[in-house]
C-alpha cells in the first residue's frame, strides 16, 4: 500500500473485477490479472486490519515554522 | 461698492456647490421612504427618498439593477448606498444608487452579498470546479478551534465510524478578531505540510456573527486553492455561507461532514469481500468459456467418429464437468493440464483410427490385386501388346516383321513376328 492509496487499489480492483465479468479476455490474460487482483484484494484487506488510528495537530512555532504533534483529546467512548 | 462685492454667476456658484457637494459626499448610506418611483424604458429608474421632514431625488440607473435583490416601491423603507450628484442644468441634485436593500438587513449582510456576487462572477461557486471527494481517504485534516464543539462531533463520528484513520487538526480561531485570516492559514498549512487527503473546515453553531469569519474572501480563496477537496461544515443546517458556496461539498453540520468524509469501516469491508467474492467468480469465466469450446467440438468429434474417438469426447465431457467443479484457481491449472492429456489422447485415439482404416485399405488392395486381369499371368499366360500400345487379339493385328511385347507375370520380352496366321490348328470352342 505504499505506492498505491487504498483508494487507488479499491478502485483497480474493481476493474479487474469488471474486466473478468465481461469475460472476452484471453485465458493467459485473464490469469494474470487475477493474480493482480487477488494480490490487490489482500494488500486492501491488509490496510484495513493494519490502519492506526494517530491523530495530530499542527502546531505553528515562534520563527513561524509548523510541526505535527499529537493529538491530547480522547473522543467519548459511544455506548 | 458693487465692484467689491464678491459676485458668482449662477454656473460658479453651481460648480463650487457641486465640487462641495461631491467631494463631501463621494458615498453616503442613506435611509429613507420610497416615493414616486417610476422605471423607464431606458432601463433607469427615479424616485424620492423621503422622511417626515425632506425629500432627496435618487437614480437608480440600469446597470445597478442586477444588483437589487428585492422589488423597489413607493412606500418602502430602505437603505440606499451612492454618492450625490449635482445636476447644473435643473440646479438640482441626486442621490445616484449603487445599492439598494430594504431596511433590516445590516451591512454584515450586504457584505456578504456583495462578496457572493462577485466570486459567483469570477465563477469560483461553478458547479464545474467542485472536486468529487476522495471515497477511502488515508489521513483527514480539520480546520476548526481545538475548543469547540465542532471537533468533538467530527472526531466522535469518526472514531466510530472507522477509528483507524489517521487525522490531522489545523487548529484556529473561528470567530472573533483575526479569526477569517487564521482559517485561510490554518487552510494552507494542512495543504503545504498536512499530506492530507481530504479537509473538513467549518465550526459549530452559533449567532449570525458568530459565522462571519466564514464570509471573509480570505477564507474562500485559501478553500478555492487548496490542492485537495474542502467539505465545509458551519453552523446548523440553515445557516449559509460564503465558505459553503465555495467548498466542493457543503455538509450541512460537523458531524455530517464527517460522515461524508468517513464510510463505515464495516461498508468498506463489506465492499471488499464482494470484490474478492466476484474477483473468483469471474476468474473461472474464460476456463468456461474454453470448457463449452470443448464440448461443442466433443459433440461435433462425436457425430464424426466413432469408437475410441467418441469415447475419448465423452471423457472430455466428463473432465469438463469435474473441473467445474474444482475451486477456481486449482480449476485453471489442473483444468489445462487435463486438456493438454486429454488432447494427445484425442491424437493417439485419432491416429489409431486412421492406421486402422489404412491396414483395412491394403487388405482391400490385396484383394483387388487378386482379382486383376493381371494375376492370370501368373497362371502361365501372357499379354502381347503392338507397337502402338494395343493389345494383339487377332493375328490380322499384326504381319510379319512388327516388333511386339510380351508380358509375362515376372518381366516382358521383346519378340519380332515371323508369321502370321489368321487360323491355327487349335480346336475350335
Amino acid at each position: 500500500m505504499t505506492d498505491l492509496k487504498f483508494e487507488d487499489c479499491l478502485t483497480r480492483l474493481e476493474q479487474i473485477v469488471g474486466k473478468l465479468e465481461a469475460g472476452n479476455l484471453p485465458l493467459e490474460e485473464s490469469l494474470t490479472i487475477f493474480e493482480e487482483g487477488v494480490g490487490l484484494a489482500r494488500s486492501c484487506s491488509r490496510y484495513l486490519e493494519e490502519a492506526e488510528k494517530r491523530i495530530e495537530v499542527l502546531a505553528r512555532d515562534d520563527s513561524g515554522g509548523v510541526s505535527a504533534r499529537p493529538f491530547m483529546w480522547e473522543p467519548e467512548k459511544d455506548t | 461698492m458693487s465692484a467689491d462685492r464678491p459676485v458668482l454667476t449662477v454656473s460658479e456658484l453651481t460648480a463650487r456647490l457641486r465640487e462641495m457637494v461631491e467631494e463631501r459626499f463621494p458615498t453616503v448610506w442613506v435611509e429613507g421612504e420610497i416615493s414616486n418611483f417610476r422605471l423607464y424604458g431606458s432601463g433607469h429608474a427615479y424616485f424620492t427618498l423621503k422622511d417626515a421632514d425632506s425629500q432627496l431625488r435618487a437614480s437608480l440607473f440600469r446597470s445597478r439593477w442586477r444588483r437589487i435583490r428585492f422589488e423597489p416601491a413607493d412606500g418602502l423603507h430602505v437603505l440606499a448606498f451612492g454618492s450625490i450628484e449635482v445636476y447644473p442644468q435643473r440646479g438640482e441634485y441626486h442621490l445616484v444608487v449603487e445599492l439598494l436593500e430594504p431596511k433590516g438587513l445590516g451591512a454584515l449582510q450586504l457584505a456578504f452579498e456583495q462578496l457572493k456576487t462577485r466570486l459567483s462572477a469570477e465563477g469560483l461557486f461553478d458547479q464545474a470546479r467542485k472536486r468529487e471527494l476522495p471515497r477511502f481517504p488515508r489521513k483527514i485534516g480539520i480546520v476548526t478551534s481545538t475548543s469547540g464543539a465542532a471537533i468533538q462531533d467530527i472526531l466522535r463520528v469518526i472514531g466510530r465510524r472507522f477509528g483507524e484513520l489517521s487525522i490531522v487538526i489545523s487548529p484556529c480561531k473561528v470567530q472573533g478578531e483575526g479569526a477569517a485570516e487564521d482559517i485561510a492559514q490554518a487552510l494552507r498549512d494542512l495543504n503545504t505540510l498536512g499530506d492530507v487527503d481530504v479537509i473538513i473546515v467549518g465550526r459549530g453553531g452559533g449567532s449570525i456573527e458568530d459565522l462571519a469569519a466564514f464570509n471573509e474572501e480570505v477564507v474562500a480563496r485559501a478553500i478555492a486553492g487548496s490542492k485537495v477537496p474542502v467539505v465545509s461544515a458551519v453552523g446548523h443546517e440553515v445557516d449559509f455561507t460564503i465558505a459553503d458556496f465555495v467548498a466542493d461539498l457543503r455538509a450541512p453540520t460537523p458531524s455530517a461532514a464527517a460522515e461524508l468524509v468517513v464510510r463505515e469501516k464495516q461498508a468498506v469491508v463489506d465492499t471488499l469481500a464482494q470484490l474478492r467474492a466476484r474477483l473468483e467468480r469471474s476468474a473461472a469465466r474464460p476456463l468456461r468459456d474454453l470448457e463449452r469450446r470443448v464440448d461443442e467440438l466433443t459433440v461435433r468429434l462425436r457425430r464424426g467418429l466413432r469408437g475410441e474417438v467418441s469415447r475419448a469426447g465423452h471423457r472430455t465431457a466428463l473432465a469438463t464437468r469435474a473441473l467445474r467443479a474444482a475451486d477456481p484457481v486449482a480449476r485453471v491449472t489442473s483444468g489445462r493440464h487435463r486438456l493438454e492429456g486429454l488432447e494427445s489422447r484425442l491424437i493417439v485415439s485419432f491416429t489409431r483410427r486412421c492406421d486402422r482404416a489404412r491396414s483395412g485399405l491394403r487388405a482391400a488392395v490385396a484383394r483387388l490385386d487378386s482379382l486383376s486381369p493381371l494375376a492370370v499371368l501368373g497362371r502361365g499366360y501372357s499379354l502381347t501388346r503392338a507397337r502402338t500400345g494395343e493389345f494383339v487379339r487377332s493375328a490380322s493385328q499384326v504381319k510379319a516383321g512388327d516388333d511386339v511385347q510380351v508380358l509375362l507375370q515376372q518381366g516382358s520380352l521383346d519378340a519380332r513376328v515371323t508369321a502370321t496366321r489368321e487360323q491355327d490348328d487349335r480346336p475350335q470352342v
